[in-house]
């Protein structure tokens, strides 16, 4: 039982084979049918929608397995709305695939080349115009072309301009002065120690002089994380050590490494997590990187208390804060 | 003649009088149009930018860009006597207020998920089947830019409602924009109208996301589509289908049938998943402020990549003569996506470069007959695929009980060592599966019929397989590496060119073939 291989040439195309609907008339009667059927339930889908657009009311709910509780005549509007269109959609695409004609017909293709003949009178076209324009032979006027081209495209520059201003020192900057006082967010409260138990974490801002407003620019840098924890749990250097209260530390909220707030604390490992990209600082160790793509510890906030025993910065932050950026010198 | 033949007749007449475009029409309109099951995915992302055209066009209507800071005293109880912006604002009333302001909401964010998806599988249709080869290399760079302006288009779109999660995505761009070397902090001012997050922000990347971005959107994919229509389709091979025709069925009336419902079909289904599947409710995450966060946050999908690159970026910083670098934020953020994007954009060239074909291609590749360009594909979506998961790693521990840092780990390892991987067995399992090919059309199909010999040695029997199937599986080229692509063209050996060694590594990697059967090979074959 063994053949020659033919060798293998194209079949060509195969030969049409009929659908029940070109041959049979009750077939094709009944493709009709079906698709008159998809059009019509269509046209239930948008009586749906229309009944629901009235009938239900926006405050109606109804609870459904796995989804939960829905509202109504959101629910209602999208089911008829995407039944309406999805059995234009159907009827439409069943029609042309058992009524309308589905011999395969061969077109020949061109190749994108043009011909010579029309390529050489291209090549032509180009180079008779650009010897009419002379701009090869006239140099001064190439030249000077060129620079006002150039000049020109420094416009939209200038124009730009005004869209904000010069960073200056705003990222360098905070509103803690020496003396602010801690306040709570929200709330606007003065806090003492006594305030924080050892084991939590409160988020505060910069006290307000009366008459500022707050904007959420300000937030952006001043949010400060106060965590307290028992003073012999620091493994501080004693200068930040000396940055510390009665056992509360401050950080900067604003992560080090791409500005997001760093709100997640684990009580138990004393670690500091950002939720955006898992920066994890080390509280004890003065927010210290230990995982994660931050390259620098949390700024860290001196603090102490003024004569009425609320708490208040030292002093301002002694580094930016926030993420990197080119002018950090640290 | 019947009544609608008539009518017909008549607008024709009527077009043609005015516009003399009877003859462009007649050929136009017969238009041949190859079908495919994954021709219809760009059809997809088409359809899906027109739903987001109109719904979009109806948020607008009551969607306010503005940062303007107001007191929130509607329908919505939860957040009633908070302070938020009059955008955030303004999507609360769509949601609650407007009847199915809610549901287009979801059909405009499901219509944008949708339309990234097709894209990008659009994408992978086009590489694994070398769509993109010569004369469609313009075609491959506008989808390029298309691809690369929907996932900008698609981040402004959900970072406008102001809401704490998109704000947190829009305070990560910042920070990207911030750590460029010397201009970064200029850009971001500028582009923030100061200091982050400032109050301009909203009302900025709305006017980019409703006009600029989408009229470009309009005239590139104009183009796209007229370059489709001029080059016309291209097609998988089979019997009939040459290099110098195209087989299928005319515009009218089937396609104008099948597509015209296949975009009844796409907007219907985003329709029903918009009334079933909750998506983005910003009412539960609140308004943006930038001391406060959710934990999971989580971009779009096809932001992902990005924010796992990010993610698992080792702490590098340079501080070096009063100035800082941030390699942790640069090299993620901005160096891999570019070399990603201008790598995938020059991929024509740079493949024709070293296979030295410089043909025009109209019959698709069965990726198996490509092996290694199959297999780089494995390898970029291998890499893609660690960078989302990556993005999602918070995501994923705590739904499979794993620590961040084992996934983190897993990341920065198998980003380097898996995609090398995936290279090799793609590869492997191509040259196999031409192996079954072979096999199939010299030996011919299994039949499961067992015969016993006179020796009493059973075999099965073989059935030789269809001379349409055999031309299917033996059509393709076999691939030949460049012969001398390290000398000149006056046959000098050039040692000096790396270029040339590098290309005839290329090369001979890519033309690892087998022999295919058939043509001039006339084996003695047994049936079994």
């Amino acid at each position: 039982m063994s053949h020659e291989l033919e060798p293998i040439t194209d079949p060509g195309l195969p030969d049409h084979v009929h659908r029940a609907a070109d041959t049979d008339p009750v077939a094709e009667k009944r493709a009709e049918r079906q698709v008159a059927i998809l059009f019509a339930l269509s046209a239930i889908g948008t009586i749906l929608f229309i009944a629901s657009y009235i009938y239900i009311p926006t405050t109606e709910f109804i609870f459904l397995p796995v989804l939960g509780s829905t509202n109504a005549h959101e629910l209602f509007l999208g089911l008829g709305l995407g039944l309406s269109l999805l059995f234009i959609g159907l009827g439409a695409v069943h029609w042309a695939k058992t009524l309308m004609p589905d011999n395969e017909i061969i077109a020949e293709r061109h190749v994108m080349r043009s011909e010579d003949v029309d390529r050489k009178g291209f090549v032509d076209t180009v180079k008779e115009g650009a010897a009419a324009s002379g701009l090869g032979r006239r140099s001064l006027i190439k030249r000077s072309l060129g620079l006002s081209l150039g000049l020109s495209a420094l416009t939209p520059l200038l124009f730009l301009r005004d869209l904000g201003p010069l960073p200056k020192k705003q990222l360098e900057t905070t509103n803690w002065k020496t003396g602010t006082r801690l306040v709570t967010d929200p709330g606007d409260r003065a806090i003492k120690a006594s305030d924080l138990e050892v084991g939590a974490v409160a988020q505060v801002l910069p006290q307000l002089l009366t008459g500022e407003e707050r904007t959420l620019s300000n937030i952006g840098k001043d949010a400060v994380l106060l965590i307290r924890l028992r003073p012999e749990e620091f493994e501080l250097s004693p200068e930040r050590l000396s940055w510390t209260y009665e056992g509360i530390i401050a950080f900067s909220k604003i992560c080090s490494h791409m500005g997001c707030a760093v709100a997640l604390y684990e009580q138990q490992t004393k670690h500091l997590l950002c939720p955006c990209h898992q920066s994890t600082f080390d509280v004890p160790r003065a927010a210290k990187v230990i995982f994660g793509p931050s390259a620098r510890p949390l700024p860290q906030l001196a603090i102490t208390v003024d004569s009425e025993g609320y708490l208040i910065a030292q002093k301002p932050f002694s580094e930016p804060v926030g993420p990197s950026f080119w002018e950090r010198s640290s | 003649m019947s009544a609608s033949e008539r009518v017909g007749g008549q607008v024709a007449n009527y077009v043609d009088e005015r516009t003399g475009a009877a003859k462009w029409l007649k050929k136009n309109l017969t238009k041949v149009f190859p079908d495919h099951w994954s021709f219809m995915l760009g059809e997809i992302a088409l359809y899906s930018f027109i739903i987001l055209l109109l719904s979009g066009v109806f948020l607008t209507f009551w969607f306010d860009p503005s940062q303007r800071e107001v007191l929130y005293e509607g329908t919505y109880q939860p957040l009633s006597g908070l302070k938020m912006s009059a955008a955030y604002v303004s999507t609360l009333h769509i949601s609650f207020d407007i009847r199915g302001g809610l549901l287009m909401r979801q059909i405009h964010h499901w219509a944008a998920l949708l339309f990234m998806t097709a894209i990008v599988a659009h994408l992978l249709r086009v590489f694994f089947t070398g769509a993109y080869r010569k004369p469609r290399e313009f075609n491959w760079i506008i989808g390029v830019g298309l691809l690369t302006l929907g996932i900008v288009e698609g981040f402004l779109g959900y970072s406008l409602p102001d809401d704490l999660l998109s704000g947190t995505g829009i305070r990560i761009a910042e920070a990207i924009i911030q750590a460029m070397p010397v201009i970064g902090s200029y850009l971001a001012f500028f582009a923030f109208g100061g200091a982050f997050p400032g109050d301009t922000f909203i009302p900025r990347i709305f006017t980019v996301h409703v006009l600029l971005l989408p009229g470009i959107f309009l005239a590139l994919i104009t183009v796209h589509l007229m370059l489709v229509w001029y080059q016309k389709h291209t097609q998988y091979p089979g019997p009939g289908r040459t290099e110098k025709n195209v087989v299928g069925y005319p515009l009218m009336p089937i396609y104008m049938a099948k597509a015209g419902g296949f975009f009844f079909i796409v907007f219907g289904v985003i329709a029903l998943l918009s009334a079933l599947a909750s998506i983005n409710p910003i009412w539960l995450y609140g308004p943006y402020t930038p001391g406060q966060i959710s934990a999971g946050s989580q971009p779009d999908w096809y932001m992902g990549w990005l924010d796992g690159l990010v993610r698992m970026a080792p702490p590098i910083e340079t501080h070096a003569f009063g100035h800082t670098i941030s390699w942790n934020i640069l090299v993620p953020g901005l160096i891999v996506p570019g070399i990603l994007f201008t790598g995938m954009a020059l991929y024509p060239f740079i493949e024709s470069w070293f296979t030295g074909d410089k043909r025009e291609h109209q019959l698709l590749d069965r990726p198996r007959n490509a092996p290694n360009r199959t297999a780089l594909g494995a390898m970029s979506l291998t890499f893609i695929i660690i960078t989302i998961l990556n993005g999602g790693n918070d995501i994923i521990a705590t739904h499979f009980s794993l620590t961040i840092n084992q996934i983190m780990w897993f990341s920065r390892i198998g980003i380097f060592l898996l995609p090398p991987l995936a290279y090799v067995i793609t590869k492997r399992l191509c040259l196999s599966l031409q192996r079954a090919d072979r096999d199939l059309v010299e030996h011919g199909r299994e039949t499961g019929r067992l015969m016993m010999t006179a020796e009493g040695e059973f075999i099965e029997v073989h059935e030789p397989i269809s001379k349409e199937k055999a031309w299917m599986l033996t059509q393709h080229e076999q691939l030949t590496a460049l012969e001398h692509v390290t000398e000149d063209e006056h046959g000098i050996r050039n040692p000096k060119t790396m270029g040339g060694k590098l290309r005839a590594r290329l090369s001979r990697a890519d033309a690892e073939q087998i022999q295919k059967p058939g043509g001039d090979s006339h084996k003695e074959i047994d049936s079994y």
